[in-house]
Parts: C-alpha cells; sequence; structure tokens
C-alpha cells in the first residue's frame, strides 16, 4: 500500500526526520580532532575548562555551520532534482545534469571573479547572479527543445550536458582573464566544495529555501497529475504551463540558492529522488519532503567523507558525490532502455 | 435494450443542427497545428444522453475534435460551449469535473500504483489540502470494479497490458464522476475481446448513469454497434452526421475513405455491418 496519507507523510517526515540528526550528530564528531559531541553539548567534559571551550569552537564554530551548509544545500538539490523530473517528466533530469547548476555557477563566478560581491550590497549580488544564470538555463534549453518540436528526455538531457560543458569553459575563461591568484579556490568550487559560511548566510539560505520548498510543496499534487503527461493533467483540471513555470522558476531558484554557496555539486537531485521512489514510492507529496530531509542527510554524509577519507586533505565533495552519482545515472540509463517505464 | 443504434431519427442528418439538448458544442470551430490546418469552420452540438462516434480517415481531424471537445485544446477561431457556456473560460477543476478525457494511450514518467492512477481521477474534486479521504477512495475502487480491475489495484501501472491498462485509464475517468466520457480511439491497442468488453462498459455506463459517451474510432462495425449517432469527418470538415444507418452508405464511405462497400444486415443486428470490396476506382 504506497497510497497517500496523512499517517503515511508524517511516519516517512519522522523517519528522516530521525536519520538527519543521526547524521548530524555522527558527523559533528568526526574530524581531525577527536571531540566528544553529546558531552561537549550537553554534559561536563572530563578535560580542563579551556580544552571544553576549544572543544565547542570546533563543533559550534567549524563545524556545525558546514554541516549545516551541506544539509541545506543537500535538501535544495535533491528538491529540485524531483521537481525538474516531474515536470519534464524525465526521471533522469536534475539540476547538474541539465546545466541548470552550470548557469548558477557562471552567475556565481562572474560577480565573484571581477569582485562585484565585494563591493557594498554585493552579498545579494551573488545569489541573484546565480538565479540569473540557472532561470535563463533552463529557458534556453526549452527554447532549444521547442525547436526541434518535442520538449522531451534525451534530446534535453544532451543539450543540457553540452551547455554545461559550453558554462565550464566560460567560468575557466573567467577566472583566467579576471585572477589568476583564485583558480585553485574557483577550482574547487567547480566541482562542488562546502566552505563553513557565516551564521547570517545559513540563515539567509535558510530563509530562501524553505520559502521555496513551501512553493513546490504547494504543487505537489499538481506534479503528480504532470506525470501523466501535459494532455491528460490539463484534462484533470491542471493549468500546464502555469504550473510548469512555477515549478521550473521556482526549483531554478532554488538551485541558484544553494550553488551559490556550495558550488557545482553534481547528482544529488539524482539520486536521492530516485532512492526514495524506490521505498515510498512516487508521491510528490510524500517525496517532496522525503527528497528535503533524505537529501540533506546524504549531502551531510558525503561531505563528512569529503573531510575525513584523504584526512588531512579536505577534498571536494562534488568527488564524492559524482563518484556515487555517475555509475547510477548510467545504471538507471540502462534500466530505462529496458523499458521500465512506458514506451 | 440492445446495443445497436436505435436513436430516433429526428434531427439527425443535419450536419449543422443546433440543439436544445445539446451538452458540448463546436461554433465555427477552426483549427491549425503551426501552419497546417486541421479544421475548417466545423459546428457540432453534442447531445447530452447520447453515444457518439467520430469517424474518419487518417487526418481527418478526428482527434483533434475531441481534443476540442474535451477542453484540452482550444481553437484558433470559434467557441466550444459547455451547456452553452464558454469552456475555456471555465476554470480546469470545473471542466474535468463535467468532462473525462480518456486518451489512446498513457505513458506515466513514474511507477505509481494503479490505485494511485484512479485516485488522481479524484483530484478535481479534492478539497484544500488535496488530499484524498474514505470517500475518494471508494469511489475509486467502485471505478475499478465496474472496469473489471479491482485485483489491478496495488499493481504497478508499468506493468500491466495494454487492455489493463486501457480499462485502468476508464476507471480514472470514472472516478472524476463525469457527465461526459471523450474516448480516444479507446479500443486501437486491444483485441476483438478487449475491444467488445471496453465498449459494453461504455454502454452499461451510458445506460446506467445516462453519461454521454463521445469517441473517436477506426473501426465502422463497432462504431455502428456501440454508437447512437455517427459523425463522419474527412478533411476537416463533417461529411455526414447521423444514426448509423445514415453514414455508413457506400456513398458516404467511398467519399471519406476511397472505398467500395457492401452493406449487409445481420438478423441479429440493427445496425448495417460494412463489408468492405476494394478501393474506388477512382479517388
Amino acid at each position: 500500500m504506497k497510497r497517500f496519507t496523512l499517517p503515511r507523510l508524517i511516519g516517512v517526515t519522522a523517519i528522516l526526520g530521525a536519520v538527519l540528526v543521526v547524521v548530524v550528530v555522527l558527523a559533528m564528531g568526526i574530524g581531525a580532532t577527536q571531540v566528544p559531541v553529546l558531552q561537549t553539548l550537553f554534559g561536563s567534559s572530563g578535560g580542563s575548562p579551556e580544552e571544553a571551550l576549544r572543544a565547542r569552537e570546533i563543533l559550534l564554530g567549524l563545524r556545525l555551520p558546514r554541516i549545516l551548509l551541506a544539509a541545506l544545500v543537500g535538501g535544495a538539490l535533491a528538491c529540485s532534482g524531483a521537481t525538474f523530473q516531474a515536470v519534464l517528466r524525465n526521471p533522469l533530469a536534475d539540476p547538474y545534469i541539465l546545466g541548470v547548476s552550470g548557469g548558477a555557477a557562471l552567475g556565481a563566478i562572474a560577480t565573484a571573479a571581477f569582485g562585484l560581491d565585494r563591493a557594498p550590497g554585493g552579498w545579494a549580488l551573488r545569489p541573484l547572479a546565480a538565479f540569473a544564470g540557472s532561470a535563463s538555463t533552463i529557458f534556453l534549453i526549452f527554447l532549444l527543445a521547442r525547436l526541434r518540436g518535442r520538449a522531451s528526455n534525451y534530446p534535453m538531457l544532451l543539450t543540457g550536458v553540452v551547455v554545461n560543458a559550453f558554462f565550464s569553459a566560460l567560468i575557466l575563461f573567467i577566472i583566467t582573464v579576471a585572477d589568476y591568484t583564485r583558480f585553485q579556490q574557483v577550482f574547487f568550487w567547480l566541482v562542488g566544495n562546502i566552505e563553513p559560511p557565516p551564521w547570517p548566510t545559513l540563515a539567509a539560505l535558510a530563509v530562501a529555501l524553505a520559502g521555496g520548498f513551501a512553493v513546490l510543496y504547494l504543487l505537489a499534487g499538481r506534479m503528480n497529475l504532470m506525470s501523466l503527461g501535459e494532455e491528460e493533467a490539463r484534462a484533470l483540471g491542471v493549468d500546464v504551463n502555469r504550473v510548469k513555470r512555477t515549478a521550473i522558476l521556482v526549483a531554478s531558484f532554488v538551485t541558484a540558492a544553494a550553488v551559490s554557496w556550495s558550488g557545482l555539486v553534481g547528482f544529488v537531485g539524482l539520486m536521492v529522488p530516485h532512492a526514495v521512489r524506490l521505498i515510498w514510492g512516487p508521491d510528490h507529496r510524500i517525496l517532496l519532503p522525503a527528497c528535503a530531509l533524505g537529501g540533506a542527510a546524504f549531502l551531510v554524509a558525503a561531505d563528512t567523507g569529503a573531510r575525513t577519507i584523504m584526512a588531512p586533505i579536505e577534498m571536494p565533495v562534488g568527488i564524492i558525490t559524482a563518484a556515487i552519482g555517475a555509475p547510477f545515472f548510467l545504471f538507471l540509463f540502462q534500466r530505462e532502455k529496458g523499458g521500465r517505464y512506458f514506451d | 435494450m440492445t446495443d445497436a443504434g436505435s436513436a430516433p431519427p429526428a434531427g439527425a442528418g443535419a450536419t449543422t443542427g443546433r440543439d436544445a439538448r445539446a451538452r458540448l458544442s463546436l461554433r465555427a470551430v477552426s483549427f491549425a497545428y503551426s501552419q497546417t490546418r486541421v479544421l475548417d469552420g466545423i459546428d457540432l452540438d453534442v447531445r447530452a444522453g447520447e453515444r457518439l462516434a467520430i469517424l474518419g480517415p487518417n487526418g481527418a481531424g478526428k482527434s483533434t475534435v475531441l481534443r476540442l471537445l474535451a477542453g484540452t485544446l482550444t481553437p484558433d477561431a470559434g467557441r466550444v460551449l459547455l451547456d452553452g457556456g464558454d469552456l475555456a473560460a471555465m476554470r480546469g477543476a470545473d471542466r474535468a469535473r463535467r468532462l473525462a478525457f480518456v486518451p489512446q494511450e498513457s505513458r506515466v514518467a513514474f511507477d505509481f500504483t494503479v490505485l494511485e492512477i484512479v485516485l488522481m481521477g479524484r483530484s478535481p474534486r479534492l478539497g484544500l489540502l488535496g488530499i484524498e479521504g474514505a470517500h475518494d477512495l471508494e469511489i475509486a475502487r467502485r471505478a475499478l470494479a465496474f472496469t473489471d480491475a479491482e485485483a489491478l489495484a496495488e499493481r504497478p501501472i508499468s506493468q500491466l497490458s495494454s487492455g489493463e491498462r486501457q480499462r485502468v485509464l476508464l476507471a480514472r475517468a470514472l472516478a472524476q464522476e463525469p457527465d461526459t466520457i471523450l474516448l480516444d480511439e479507446p479500443t486501437a491497442f486491444l483485441d476483438l475481446g478487449h475491444q467488445v468488453r471496453i465498449h459494453r462498459l461504455l454502454s452499461g455506463l451510458h445506460r446506467e448513469r445516462g453519461t454521454t459517451v463521445v469517441f473517436v474510432s477506426h473501426d465502422l462495425n463497432l462504431a455502428a454497434r456501440y454508437a447512437d449517432r455517427i459523425v463522419l469527418l474527412a478533411e476537416g470538415r463533417i461529411l455526414r452526421d447521423g444514426t448509423p444507418a445514415q453514414v455508413l452508405t457506400p456513398d458516404a464511405l467511398r467519399a471519406a475513405y476511397g472505398v467500395e462497400v457492401r452493406l449487409v444486415t445481420d438478423p441479429e443486428l440493427e445496425a448495417p455491418t460494412v463489408v468492405v470490396l476494394g478501393p474506388a476506382a477512382s479517388s
């Protein structure tokens, strides 16, 4: 029985919420310095007051912001992926594969490379430019698909991949021309990297993402109908063009907000929705909240891996997600050709 | 009551008749896909409670007429009326409570279960929260029972055969509790047994609930048996409109399809049976 009910929604949310909390607590305890998490936060550690202070500083000042950023980015990318998959009716769609993340990265890098984000009020410029980049990318992809006649499936993904490659070239060009000394930092960012952000940034990001999620969740029922096909959705009373426009715009916004702070973390939007569908079915009223929590837990775990596997070297988390995600994509691709979905 | 068409001939035969009982009407409707004009100033009334078959050769505009009636396409010129009101001005959910559309086949992007798909038919009738209640579940289960698909309820939609899938699409349409159901070649991919079963379901629906049934078909004999009225389209215009006996004539079928036919009458059936002899001498 995979049918949507309220208790089911609450149950799934509770399970994944608990998973997220556990992952966060574990992640806080893992790192170059051994810090007992629960004792430091809630009890008295055996050591001196200086040691306790230092432990708190490591946990709350360094690890927690980074973990929270990973959680926000992971949840955002997973929800954005689920949304793109629903409105494009393509289970392989993902903000990274479609080039939407790349568009956001181009916008963000352009402002950073020319120092615009250090101007007064410039902190808002980076996410705005990222949003402009992501939104124009998805509309460009739609335009190209429409010129070909049909806006669906593999040609669209292929267009996204090509657009992505083009943007990467542009980004590298900008960096080379603008500020050669920042090359390594930007290179990390291109692969997807989580740096501990300041608290106000985290708070602003959380608010923006919560708003985006609320809008997407209002569309969840209509996303179910959209997966029947546009004509059938229309016959069931859905204002298809409006839902599609809104969903894509908000998903691009959510992607841009995440990419502005994390760079190009790939494949989260592909893997997490698929895993959730496998366990709890495709109903978007459950899928979206499950993706938010599951995506958060997944990226926190991946980022913890990124900073510990090669310790003391910290890898960009995008290396981990791509290393898992690319084989995952190929697996799905060949399975779908085998006729799991209708043809 | 037999399955055969036995509607009184009153009003039938006119190509542009305006009927007071009209449920759905096309008024001077034209439609083009990009540059290709498909329909050219068509008038058509679908009467409440009738079974109407839309026939015609490929490219005649059958499916376009059906989609205009269902409101999934909007005309380039002219108007589509539902009980005299403009269909294009209705809210989507209001329209979907009155009209159900059954496509020829369906490609679902994700693997919903059959019951979930049928419950989607309730969406135009759900409250603000958009959550199905016990009543909706009951109606979905009844719809599945009506189309003999109860046993499929928990199966993933991707694992059904064409015949099973068609019954599920029909059940979803029933869950909408529409007064009019519009079907695009509902039996195109089905074998003989399933073709007859689907049409019997539709006739049962018509008889028990007074549902208006409009279907597009390529099968002249199925249409003759299961429709009260046939509209024959050719090149974007209505060539004939009337009872099966009035429309399925050698002249009309030669003009529409370019074939020679002979009509035979089976003693058990009221409607004529079309026997195709071969292509027309000059077409």
